[in-house]
């Protein structure tokens, strides 16, 4: 599979992706791509196995996935949307500040971070809590720095699991640099860096792009095309597909059929193979949807059509994923049952933990600024608290 | 004792190169730092004897080479940067400020981000726009990073490797136009802290304090200084973040007069804080307000009108004369 094979293929035009834009925007798009590119799929919308000459090249990349394995999917995706909306509840009951959805993108997180093994080092955006659920990050622990009790709660190196990096973009540099030492260590462990389209963008991307290009470096570039930076759409941020892009800095890109869990865990195995492989870096297109706002601040109904996200619910990965399990026998009503149980239980203890989190300590504020200590951060330490102490038993 | 002799530049490349010999971790990046050896030569010869895997010439963006070096720390590597020059760092500035200097923080102290980057800076050498300029204070304002400039060749090779030793971010300001300057360095000797000043010269009557290329300007004008009777003690501060205030405090305790000289911009320049800073803790001290001496607000001008817009001799000593006329 190179650039060329996958550049080449008849496009195919894939559904939902037309949007109510400027005629002008329209018509300069369509110059510049002829019709929209097809998309790695192996599960339809309705649950059925694709089988045609680009999923015949991926689905190799599956064969060996059971009907267990796919029921473990399903279940990340169910469990990782009902974290998400109990943030998204909690949110709204004041118990956090602010929360960034993933609603909608469930299956190219699941998919992608499937593929990877535990000795892979992963830089995630804001958004990627499928991506830290099956890393085995506590799901609360991502709530802290929503909640304003830490810019992170996790210690990186325990799941090779990256704090979350608010500046877009940034963290594709910082995995692309990782990668080179993974390079320069001889180990075969490969990192993937998620941004999403609005990212692509961003000066740091592209600087990463040809970073990771020229030193041929273990990265696969796992871009959520979600279609919407807060309200900016597609047509403001790219004139031509974006994975597209890969080819002018010489790696392949894949647009995948990010609501496809399926097809997204093919081809991150694949980008992933041939990182190991010492072929350097891949971009890989999720093509997909955020259902809800950008985060809990803004209002996607000012900027979108109610039309174009019915079009995508009728593409909804985990409805996808339960009419194959239903349809195939790989799955029966106890097991959906159990799992809406799971689901349940694991709302009521993010509800719960959150509640109880406990503000940091004030003294928090100089701790950690530097390594080594630093004088200045020393005198207004002693001052900070020597002040504090003044209000005790004085008038 | 094992002293030799050599320029600011060539201690540089010698603590480079003994970085890079005693810790297989240390890694040198940036453009042109390969078979050039840089721009100023700091890095030459270390490519050729350490290999491409160690020396990395990079693509043509600062972005890029602060971005990967922090992912290089984060797999364990302590690179050392070259910003080609001062006012190119700035398309690096994001990641230096929104990225490397709040890592530790950020991740509660589980990650350490032991990179230097290394800028040559300031002006005097005749150059086109953006080559001349003085940003220590855009960055001594941001917390997470250290800020240092050596004066002389011996700082130049201990300071350096000092920093590369820190488990901290240090942005490591070298004094273009001092490169050429020679010194004595005891490459055996046991090295004072990183960020305590320096008195480069003893004296009762007033303090100079300054960093970098303008510690020379300060020996210079106390000498001068000096024929006209007056005892002038000369305070290299090595260090913008964090600021050695007890040194500073206890020269001016004792000369109870300030003068502040560096070639950044006065207005909110690393020589405001200390006036402030030297105001508060000696004010009983003082007999004069602290003076700055330094740049003006605005751009640095074309090369023909530095001299002008630059901390001179004249300058630094008319500061002296007003703060002793009080």
């Amino acid at each position: 599979m190179t650039v060329e094979s996958t550049a080449a293929r008849k496009p195919r035009r894939s559904s939902g992706t037309k949007r109510a834009t400027g005629a002008d925007a329209r018509k300069s798009a369509a110059a510049t791509q002829s019709a929209e590119p097809q998309l790695v799929q192996l599960l339809t919308p309705e649950g059925d196995r694709v089988e045609d000459a680009t999923s015949s090249e991926f689905a190799p990349y599956v064969a060996d996935i059971t009907a267990d394995d796919l029921r473990g999917l399903y279940r990340d995706m169910v469990l990782t949307r009902r974290f998400d909306s109990e943030a998204t509840a909690l949110q709204r009951q004041g118990e956090l500040g602010l929360w960034a959805s993933l609603l909608g993108q469930e299956a190219a997180q699941i998919g992608s971070a499937r593929a990877l093994r535990d000795d892979d080092y992963i830089f995630p955006t804001y958004r990627e809590h499928g991506v830290a659920w099956c890393r085995g990050v506590d799901p609360t622990n991502l709530l802290g720095m929503f909640r304003g009790v830490n810019h992170g709660g996790w210690d990186p190196t325990t799941n090779n699991f990256h704090l979350y990096t608010i500046v877009i973009g940034s963290q594709t540099l910082h995995a692309t640099g990782y990668a080179m030492g993974i390079t320069k260590d001889g180990a075969d462990s490969a990192v993937i860096a998620y941004f999403g389209d609005g990212a692509s963008s961003q000066g740091d991307v592209s600087e990463a792009f040809t970073f990771s290009a020229v030193y041929n470096a273990p990265v696969v570039f796992f871009c959520q095309n979600n279609q919407w930076a807060i309200s900016e759409p597609t047509e403001r941020q790219m004139r031509v597909p974006l994975y597209q892009r890969a080819a002018g800095f010489g790696f392949p890109g894949v647009r995948v059929d990010g609501n496809d869990v399926l097809a997204c865990l093919a081809v991150t195995r694949w980008a992933l193979e041939r990182a190991r492989n010492g072929e350097g870096p891949t971009l890989v297109e999720a093509f997909t949807y955020r259902m809800g706002a950008h985060t809990t601040s803004d209002d996607p109904t000012r900027y979108r059509a109610d039309e174009e996200r019915a079009a995508w619910e009728h593409k909804d990965p985990i409805e996808r994923l339960k009419a194959h399990l239903l349809a195939s026998g790989h799955a029966d009503d106890a097991f959906f049952a159990e799992l809406e149980t799971e689901s349940e239980t694991l709302g009521k203890r993010v509800r719960e933990v959150v509640r109880a989190m406990p503000d940091p300590d004030t003294m928090a504020i100089f701790e950690n600024v530097y390594a080594d200590g630093h004088a200045l951060v020393d005198e207004e330490r002693a001052q900070f608290a020597a002040y504090l102490a003044s209000f005790e038993g004085g008038n | 004792m094992a002293i030799e002799k050599m320029s600011i530049a060539k201690a540089l490349n010698e603590s480079l190169r003994k970085a890079l010999d005693t810790d297989p971790k240390v890694l040198i990046m940036g453009e042109d730092v390969g078979k050039l050896g840089g721009v100023f030569r700091i890095t030459d010869g270390l490519q050729k004897d350490f290999g491409e895997e160690r020396v990395i010439d990079t693509p043509l963006a600062e972005s890029g080479i602060v971005g990967t070096a922090i992912g290089l720390a984060l797999r364990g590597y302590r690179p050392v940067v070259e910003i080609q020059f001062d006012g190119f760092v700035f398309p690096a500035y994001d990641q230096i400020v929104t990225q490397l200097a709040k890592m530790h923080a950020r991740a509660l102290g589980k990650i350490k981000m032991p990179v230097v980057v290394r800028i040559p800076y300031g002006g005097a050498i005749g150059a086109v726009e953006h080559h001349s300029e003085s940003p220590e204070a855009l960055f001594a304002h941001v917390a997470g990073l250290k800020v240092v400039s050596p004066s002389n060749a011996s700082d130049a090779y201990w300071m350096l490797q000092q920093a590369i030793q820190s488990d901290d971010p240090v942005i490591f300001f070298e004094p273009k136009r001092r490169y050429w300057d020679k010194g004595e360095v005891d490459v055996e000797a046991i090295p004072g802290e990183l960020h305590k000043s320096r008195v480069a010269q003893a004296g009762t009557d007033l303090t100079l304090a300054a960093y970098g290329p303008m510690v020379k300007l300060c020996l210079e004008a106390a000498k001068v200084a000096a024929e006209e009777g007056k005892s002038i003690e000369v305070v290299d501060l090595r260090s913008m973040s964090p600021v050695d205030f007890d040194g500073i405090q206890a020269s001016v305790e004792k000369t109870r007069r300030l003068v502040v000289v560096h070639e950044a911009p006065v207005f909110l320049g690393v020589g405001s804080e200390i006036a402030a800073r030297i105001t508060e803790r000696c004010f009983y001290h003082l007999e004069a307000p602290v003076l700055r001496v330094g740049g003006f607000h605005s751009p640095y001008p074309p090369a023909r009108l530095e001299d002008e817009y630059l901390p001179g001799l004249d300058r630094v000593l008319d500061a002296v004369d007003r703060s002793l006329a009080y």
